[in-house]
């Protein structure tokens, strides 16, 4: 009986403890989760292991049927996702116990918003209908804003009004393209939709709607204006938590609607043009990554590159072989949980060089090799996954996105994977060339807490290690989806 | 026209004054307005396309009152967002939007 706990437990928990963390002392907020964390970790396992014996399957919240109830859907996908969270957020949390210390108690509202920005997440993971779909990215929206504002300096304000106005706009937009659908469906089930969906104009202006809002929400190029900012200037376990896990659930929720309405209803034209526009991403993130003289705005401008991979997704999957299909789904899975380690890792290695060093500065960085060899070494092995190179997941994402490509007969998209690898291995060789240059400016640094650099280490060797173990992730996440699990 | 109809094109309408006023005005207060306008056309969209031919239908209802509950709780996050930005910087708009 306790596997029917631990699914609705996945975001009530986090929901419960957001609430409580706000009624106690500052002072206590970080120690809840000695309670919140093995409990999460607890029901994540067990929704894995309860997926693997008994296959995917719906969860009825509360034994009501839709569409007074609420269906959770527990798919390898849902499930991967979740995992994915539980990690990630979870060294963010112990990463940011120890980092918060040195703020003002303000900053303890870190706390409640980290536990909500979960239940959001894990209820966009778990959504089975559209609609539930809009409330969970709301939740996990708020809390993320609230976050980014944390600082409290007038560019943490600013940058937080600039995302939340994005924010907003993107949500309204999905929300009239869920209306649209449910006036001329009506229903607002995935299942329901993918045996109804039919091509017709209604259904069109409601997918381009959706399409819009989201990719406002996930930041693709040219949206992504509100990003850097924020990204780049929030505390440093917030942007590792924005950067690695909110945009994904914005693109996590593009691509179940795109195949639940299947090849018939979703345009090749619209296919190609979100390819177009996450190679523009690509192409531009990762110039203007090189440019910047800060270390989080260029780790910032990082992920504006790297979503554009994700985005090669849609030409790969849409009106492709069953064979090209598969691969893209794949190799975008591996992409985005690669981007999640590594992007975390970046970020909080990149907080411990910022640490040590006393500046935001590129060029303060001379000569940190000598004093921080291991914050130094997280970086790097979180960079072997984003330049793509063997053995990382990063690099077994590309392959197999590469293979789909080639299968596909879409050649073009090989310029994007081999031109995208190059830029970022230009970013982040000029961060270490600036660490291993021996020079006058600097003859000592802080040494940073020791949960801080295992903490990233930790995931650095994740994003290594996926790419190494990938077959069975990927047969996991492949379970109760159009892929099948062959 | 049925009255569905009606009620689904002004909230098209507003939804359209609204995005207007969203892009067109740079004080931050007046963007706040014009997504709560932008938000009441799509629950008029909800509601009203919804009940055409099938009579009435309680899942728009339930959609659009959770729809108010959230537009409501981000009106007040951006509220104390702007006025914590209007007591550092003493604007009413963003930087670089002038």
């Amino acid at each position: 009986m306790i596997g029917l706990w631990s699914v609705p437990l996945l975001f009530a928990l986090p929901l419960a403890l957001g609430i409580l963390s706000l009624l106690v002392t500052p002072a206590w907020r970080p120690r809840l989760i000695f309670v919140g964390l093995p409990l999460l970790a607890v029901a994540s396992f067990d929704v894995l292991a309860r997926l693997v014996v008994e296959g995917p399957r719906i969860y009825e919240l509360g034994g009501w049927q839709a569409p007074l109830g609420i269906n959770l859907v527990v798919d390898g996908l849902a499930v991967g996702m979740i995992l994915m969270t539980t990690l990630v957020a979870s060294l963010c949390a112990l990463y940011a116990r120890v980092y918060l210390r040195d703020y003002p108690p303000s900053s303890s509202f870190f706390w409640p918003l980290l536990w909500l920005l979960w239940a959001g997440m894990n209820g966009i993971w778990l959504a089975e209908d559209i609609f539930n779909l809009y409330v969970g990215l709301e939740v996990m929206g708020l809390a993320a804003v609230g976050m980014v504002a944390l600082r409290a300096t007038p560019q943490a304000l600013a940058a937080a009004m600039r995302y939340l106005l994005a924010a907003l706009l993107g949500s309204l937009a999905y929300l009239l393209g869920v209306a649209l659908l449910y006036a001329t469906y009506g229903t607002l089930s995935m299942a329901g939709l993918h045996e109804a969906a039919a091509p017709n104009v209604t259904t069109h202006v409601a997918l381009a709607l959706i399409i819009l809002g989201l990719l406002l929400k996930t930041a693709l190029f040219p949206l992504h204006a509100w990003l850097p900012p924020a990204h780049g200037g929030a505390l440093t376990p917030v942007s590792a938590l924005l950067s690695a896990l909110v945009i994904k659930a914005s693109f996590y929720i593009l691509m179940r609607i795109w195949l639940v309405l299947g090849p018939e209803v979703t345009p090749i034209f619209t296919a190609q043009v979100l390819g177009v526009l996450g190679a523009g991403a690509v192409f531009y993130g990762g110039w203007m990554a090189w440019r910047q003289h800060h270390l989080k705005q260029l780790v910032a401008y990082s992920t504006v590159a790297q979503i554009g991979y994700l985005f090669l997704f849609f030409p790969l999957v849409t009106g492709t072989g069953p064979e090209a299909a598969r691969l893209a789904w794949d190799g975008t899975l591996m992409m985005l949980v690669a981007h999640a380690l590594a992007k975390a890792a970046l970020f909080l290695s990149a907080g411990n060089l910022i640490l040590a060093v006393g500046s935001t500065q590129i060029s303060h960085l001379v000569g940190i090799s000598r004093f921080r060899p291991m914050s130094l070494f997280s970086f790097g092995l979180a960079g072997v996954s984003l330049m793509g190179l063997p053995p990382s997941g990063g690099f077994t994402g590309k392959w197999l996105l590469l293979h789909s490509a080639i299968l596909s007969g879409q050649w073009w998209w090989l310029i994007v994977l081999f031109l995208g690898g190059l830029l970022s291995a230009a970013y982040i060789f000029k961060v270490f060339r600036m660490s291993f240059r021996e020079g006058p400016q600097i003859d000592r640094s802080v040494t940073p807490p020791l949960t801080l650099d295992v903490t990233a280490l930790i995931l650095a060797s994740a994003a290594i290690l996926i790419g190494l173990t990938a077959h069975l992730p990927l047969f996991w996440l492949r379970l109760g989806s159009a892929f099948g699990a062959g | 026209m049925s009255s569905a109809l009606v009620f689904a094109w002004s909230g098209v309408l507003l939804f359209g004054l609204g995005l207007f006023g969203f892009i067109a005005h740079r004080h931050l207060l007046r963007r706040l307005l014009a997504f709560n306008i932008m938000g009441s056309g799509s629950f008029l969209v909800l509601i009203g396309l919804a009940q055409d031919g099938r009579g009435v239908d309680h899942v728009p209802h339930a959609m659009v009152i959770t729809g108010i509950v959230v537009a409501v709780a981000s009106t007040a996050l951006a509220l104390v967002v702007f006025r914590r930005w209007y007591r550092a910087s003493g604007r009413t708009d963003l930087p670089e939007d002038t």
